[in-house]
């Protein structure tokens, strides 16, 4: 990989931890309400995936972690950061908040409360690639609770049975709230719940951003050459709690996530690229520096700044707001 | 003019609207080689192909769910569910994604799927395929819900769902499937919206949709022999629903009944009977009556099942409580 590149993906990774971060201090603020699921600790995978596949042109769909996913999809993070203010500037217009962030300009195509949820739906996505007859993909990214869920089950099926042109990503965390995996799941490793439906899958450490990257190039070739989906299991961990009302003490020792800590994606690929030489500890202090100036007089700034949606606008986006009165009527009685 | 039955209705609707856009398809199950449970798709396999009219596995929750994704990029799919009992396996994709999507992302992204089931009773099918559960999609914002009541209507709004930016419920009715209707031959559209007055009346309005129609518009010819003249609405749309109709046909009757097929807790009639307190209270000179289904699961033994659900019978007798005449 290019020194240019990676210095990108590591300041990238920086911006994604420094925005989470940022959303917990406005939500501590009464800022942000609702629920809020930070992404912290799990920013390679993401970051990588998303790295390799056709931004704008393949549909990327995904859970109520969503922000990081969004925002390398290509959202406007001033967008994302306003759409968690609930302002009418937001990607949702406000009307989504954190779980909802969705921007179809670039293919994403949303973030969903319930878990599992997405499975079918990134599918149809993939249909509709498949119906249209171009090499577009979509990619799913949900994490190791939801294939407890039937629709995991059931869309696996499918996708296989149809040769869906679908990258399932699986980010494993280890816990489904406080709910560890092995006290949840049967088969432990993700990967090997799909050998059922006849899908590949393989995997991989996903705190090594490169080794994702290469995982992930394969695999989307794999899709893209239309062999139908492929499952990418990652193992990887949430730094913060669930939401942000869970203080982990409960569920998971001190030192697992002193032992994971060690493992952060953002100081591993750091130490690799000043080994390396592609960076200097200067360089990253001047990135961190960048990204939360950016952050804050730019997104946080432009959140602020914005309007909330206008309460006559209540209305709005239930059905249809300009339907066309040939299918829809009313219908005149004489 | 030819006269078809409603199904075939339905299955003509199919064929326009896949002939006419290419991103029209159907998914359901036993849809394709079987040609549908109620022959809805017949013959379509044949002419339009395996990715077109695909045989879905017993999967509902997530064959909808697959509908609703590609209808999010584009396609326009007809989803088909067995049978509405079968649909609340579905419940999770239709209410907490389709109906929502549009909103929670202010606008950007619709999901324009036609969900038809049959959600109706049919005869001695026992309570879990006798569920009439219109009234709970008629209560989730962000659905449409319709209820064409013959073949006019089957094949006409079903073209309009299928080009329509909304999601569709689209409810007909197993004992519907073989009645027949006059539809036009040239291609023709009906909107979704919009209650019909099918029968002018001046003493007392009787509402219903699909099958419950049926029983009013029967109902009104025993009333007609005893010289009261009812009017007949159709609703045709449960969501939205068309206040104004409703309103001027009680404020030129002054009297109403509303027949629902399903059970009357938080139902159809319900629903009406608030619609027309809040709209036109005063032009009322009678309490209006319910006449809907037994307050019990559907049960098999015949003559249970027809104690259970109302039929042309009650809905007379119905109108002659509110005429005061029994
Ligand atoms: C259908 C459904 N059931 C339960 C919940 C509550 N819930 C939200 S997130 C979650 C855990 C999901 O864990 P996982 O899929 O591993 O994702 P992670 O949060 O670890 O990224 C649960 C149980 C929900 N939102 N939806
Ligand atoms: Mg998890």
């Amino acid at each position: 990989m290019k020194a240019a590149d990676q210095k990108r993906l590591l300041r990238e990774m920086i911006f994604f931890r420094r925005f989470e971060e940022r959303c917990f201090e406005a939500y501590m603020e009464h800022k942000i309400g609702g629920f809020l699921h930070l992404y912290s600790g799990q920013e390679a995978v993401a970051t990588g995936v998303l790295e390799m596949i056709r931004r704008g042109q393949d549909y990327v769909i995904t859970g109520y972690r969503d922000h990081i996913h969004a925002i390398k999809t290509g959202a406007p993070a001033r967008e994302v950061m306003a759409e968690l203010y609930g302002k009418d500037t937001g990607s949702s217009r406000g009307r989504g908040g954190s779980m909802h962030i969705f921007d179809p300009t670039v293919h994403f195509m949303g973030g969903y409360a319930l878990v599992g949820q997405p499975f079918p739906l990134a599918a149809g996505l993939a249909l509709a690639c498949k119906h249209k007859g171009t090499d577009q993909i979509a990619v799913c990214f949900l994490g190791d609770g939801a294939n407890n869920q039937g629709t995991f089950h059931e869309t696996m099926n499918m996708a296989s049975l149809w040769h869906l042109p679908v990258l399932f990503v699986c980010e494993n965390n280890q816990y489904a709230i406080g709910t560890r995996i092995d006290r949840s799941t049967a088969v432990v490793d993700q990967y090997k719940r799909v050998c059922g439906y006849n899908i590949p899958s393989s995997q991989h450490d996903g705190q090594n951003i490169e080794t994702v990257i290469d995982a992930a190039a394969k695999a989307i070739d794999h899709v893209r050459s239309g062999n139908g989906p492929y499952f990418i299991e990652f193992l990887t961990y949430r730094q913060r709690g669930h939401s942000m009302s869970d203080k982990t003490a409960a569920y998971r020792s001190r030192e697992e996530e002193v032992e994971w800590a060690k493992r952060d994606p953002i100081k591993l690929y750091s130490e690799k690229l000043v080994k390396a030489k592609v960076v200097t500890d200067a360089d990253i202090k001047a990135m961190e520096h960048e990204v939360l100036n950016e952050i804050e007089n730019d997104i946080v700034k432009f959140a602020e700044e914005s309007p909330a949606p206008k309460v006559e606008d209540l209305n709005k986006f239930v059905l249809d707001d300009s339907p066309d009165p040939r299918w829809i009527g009313p219908l005149q009685n004489s | 003019m030819a006269e078809l039955a409603y199904w075939e209705a339905i299955r003509r609707a199919h064929d326009e609207e896949m002939a006419n856009d290419p991103m029209v398809i159907a998914i359901g199950e036993d849809i394709g080689v079987v040609g549908g449970t109620y022959k809805a798709t017949s013959g379509l396999y044949q002419k339009y192909g395996e990715k077109r009219i695909i045989d879905a596995p017993i999967s509902e929750n997530s064959y909808t769910g697959i509908g609703i994704g590609a209808s999010m990029a584009g396609v326009r799919p007809i989803i088909e569910i067995m049978s509405i009992n079968f649909a609340l396996l579905a419940l999770d994709t239709l209410i907490n994604a389709a109906a929502k999507i549009r909103y929670m992302s202010g606008g950007r992204v619709s999901c324009p799927i036609v969900l038809r089931t049959p959600g109706g009773t049919a005869h001695q099918l026992a309570a879990q395929h006798s569920a009439r559960l219109a009234r709970m999609f008629m209560s989730t914002s962000g659905l449409r819900v319709v209820t064409p009541r013959g073949a006019m209507d089957a094949c006409g709004m079903l073209k309009s769902a299928v080009r329509c930016n909304d999601p569709v419920i689209f409810i007909e009715h197993e004992r519907m499937y073989n009645m027949r209707e006059e539809v036009p031959d040239t291609e023709y559209f009906r909107p979704l919206e919009g209650a019909e007055i099918v029968r002018k009346g001046t003493d007392i309005t009787l509402i219903g949709y699909n099958w419950s129609f049926i029983l009013c518009m029967k109902a009104a010819d025993m009333l007609a022999k005893d010289g009261i003249s009812a009017e007949v609405i159709d609703l045709r749309s449960l969501k939205p629903l068309d206040r104004e109709t409703i309103r001027r046909s009680v404020e030129k009757t002054h009297r109403v009944l509303v027949a629902e097929e399903d059970e009357a807790a938080v139902g159809t009639g319900a629903e009406i009977i608030s619609v027309i307190i809040e709209d036109c209270f005063f032009a009322l000179d009678a309490q209006p009556v319910r006449i809907h289904a037994a307050d019990v699961p559907v049960p098999y033994a015949a003559n249970l099942e027809h104690a259970a659900i109302p039929d042309e019978h009650d809905v007379y007798k119905g109108a002659l409580k509110v005429l005061g005449k029994i």
